[in-house]
């Protein structure tokens, strides 16, 4: 099938839905579109409209989705954006059924990821990314007794150590590879930013009977078959924490197929936006993550902009200008406080997997010159998850960039494919 | 597209967990296995102690991103292969085979 909207989201998370609400109430024909089960992202993942209340930013989840409720927005879960085939539309699938969507204007939210480093034993299951084990646990995975070590970097360490704690799960320890000098001067940049700093300590209140260590980061994960045990490290010492369960992701990276296949200019690992969040392609606005880490408040901030711009209420966009410069400079503080010490570089062995897809360990890749050479010679970043995974860890151990998206950006049948452009089927 | 929305607005108002709820039964690599209500199958296959898939190696690996990025968790669910299971709430009666 196929259909047109004025205006299409691509990704249902805070920035998407104040993106489609917007621009939904101003009268224009909008179609929010988004991978998962539920409108939410991640930070809202597995919100339910009657508990919302309870959980931290419940209050805007409840706000948004209400809005979106009494709009004519149409809203398509579970569905993947997978390829563009001409300027103006996405084709898409779901569960191998395939749609085609034309717009006017396209606004991406599609969000970020975990940074997910090797390490040996990162492989073993029962490691997974602290989001990523968070996610799992929204989706019914029983924490109760279970023994969990979060180790990586990034305020989404200690939200997850209150969640799984709140879900039954005895949080070992929390370890923050940052040094606490780093983490300090974060931490007093945030004395200006009254709604961030109560949610940084709400979260720590919760999670204070786990020590939270600074300076400290995963060397191994060993067990047979599956982790029972993770060391650490402070550079100086080792230690070993008896566990069922390993969270541990290295900050966010933003999800730049979408925008990258459609041709908007990346700059610093971020795509490149004005004021009104339009990128270097023409009628494409991206918004939230993919401008910069910096969370709940700058993503809806944006998404609003985006969507009032894409209605054509440029005035309303603008005014939000200087809200948005606050939360910008603060997404600019968590990459400087979060910054990975070069120690992590020394953690992959010889035999460490860094593409878990095609199982292309580091002695294959270090003599590679560059992310093309190592595709050719290894496959690494030529499986099922074309690289998201190792393309974020293969730039930060050898500085390659892989700056190139193809379609489809998620595996897709062929049929989807080989649709004719000017089919409407 | 509007059964689409009812569906989506239904599971978005009651969706989550119930964990009250005496669940269901789904097969999992021929076992039956009791989940509840709003279960992902890559929480199920986890709760079962299954591998999702072994990787070209050999290796036994389980989810890892958790929101449908990385691929590990992928498995045969209902006859169709490589389904994202992180992404699939579990239904009555469904099949899932890893590896």
């Amino acid at each position: 099938m196929s259909a047109r909207f004025d205006v299409v989201v691509v990704g249902a998370g805070p920035g998407g839905m104040a993106a489609a609400v917007v621009a939904a109430e101003a009268g224009r024909e909008v179609c929010l579109l988004d991978d998962n089960l539920t409108p939410g992202g991640q930070i809202w993942r597995g919100f339910r409209t009657e508990t919302a209340h309870k959980y931290p930013h419940g209050a805007g989840f409840l706000e948004w989705s209400a809005r979106l409720q009494h709009t004519d927005c149409a809203v398509w879960q579970g569905w993947q954006a997978v390829a563009s085939p001409a300027a103006g539309v996405l084709r898409l699938e779901r569960g191998g059924e395939a749609r085609t969507v034309r717009f006017d204007r396209l606004i991406l939210a599609t969000g970020a990821r975990e940074r997910f480093l090797p390490f040996p034993g990162w492989t073993l299951p029962g490691v997974m990314g602290a989001g990523g084990l968070q996610a799992l646990v929204k989706g019914g995975l029983d924490a109760r007794r279970k023994r969990v070590v979060l180790a990586g970097s990034g305020p989404l360490l200690l939200a997850v150590a209150a969640g799984l704690k709140g879900a039954g799960a005895q949080v070992m320890g929390i370890y923050e590879q940052a040094p606490a000098i780093r983490l300090a001067g974060f931490a007093l940049s945030l004395l200006g930013q009254p709604g961030k700093l109560a949610e940084g300590l709400r979260y720590r209140s919760k999670s204070i009977k786990a020590p939270y260590r600074t300076g400290a980061w995963v060397v191994r994960a060993e067990g047979r078959g599956r982790v029972e045990r993770v060391t650490l490290t402070d550079g100086r010492n080792e230690w070993s924490v008896a566990c069922e369960w390993l969270g541990s992701g290295f900050h966010l990276v933003p999800n730049l197929e979408l925008p990258q296949l459609l041709g908007c200019r990346v700059e610093g690992g971020y795509v490149a936006v004005d004021r009104l969040q339009q990128s270097s392609a023409a009628g494409v606005a991206c918004v939230g993550e993919l401008t910069g880490i910096g969370g709940l408040e700058k993503a809806v901030i944006e998404g609003q902009i985006a969507g009032w711009a894409a209605a054509g209420l440029e005035s309303r966009a603008k005014a939000l200008g200087s809200q948005l410069e606050e939360k910008k400079r603060f997404a600019g503080r968590l990459d400087r406080a979060f910054q990975l010490r070069p120690e992590l570089r020394k953690l992959v062995k010889a035999d460490t997997v860094v593409c878990r897809c095609e199982d292309v360990v580091h002695g294959e890749l270090e003599s590679c010159k560059g992310w093309r050479e190592a595709k050719l010679h290894t496959r690494c970043g030529m499986g099922a998850c074309q690289g998201r995974i190792c393309g974020a860890a293969t730039e930060f151990l050898y500085g390659w960039e892989n700056a190139s998206a193809r379609p489809p950006v998620y595996p897709a049948a062929v049929s989807t494919m080989a649709v004719p452009q000017n089919s409407d089927a | 597209m509007i059964e689409d929305q009812e569906e989506t607005w239904n599971l978005f108002r009651e969706g989550g967990m119930r964990l009250t709820d005496d669940g269901f039964f789904i097969t999992m690599n021929g076992k039956r296995v009791r989940v509840a209500l709003g279960t992902s199958v890559a929480a199920a296959m986890m709760m079962s102690g299954e591998p999702c898939r072994f990787s070209v190696t050999g290796e036994a690996r389980g989810p890892l991103c958790g929101m449908g990025i990385c691929m590990e968790c992928r498995a045969t669910v209902d006859g169709v292969a490589h389904r994202r299971t992180c992404q699939m709430v579990c239904v009555q009666g469904m099949e899932v085979v890893t590896g």
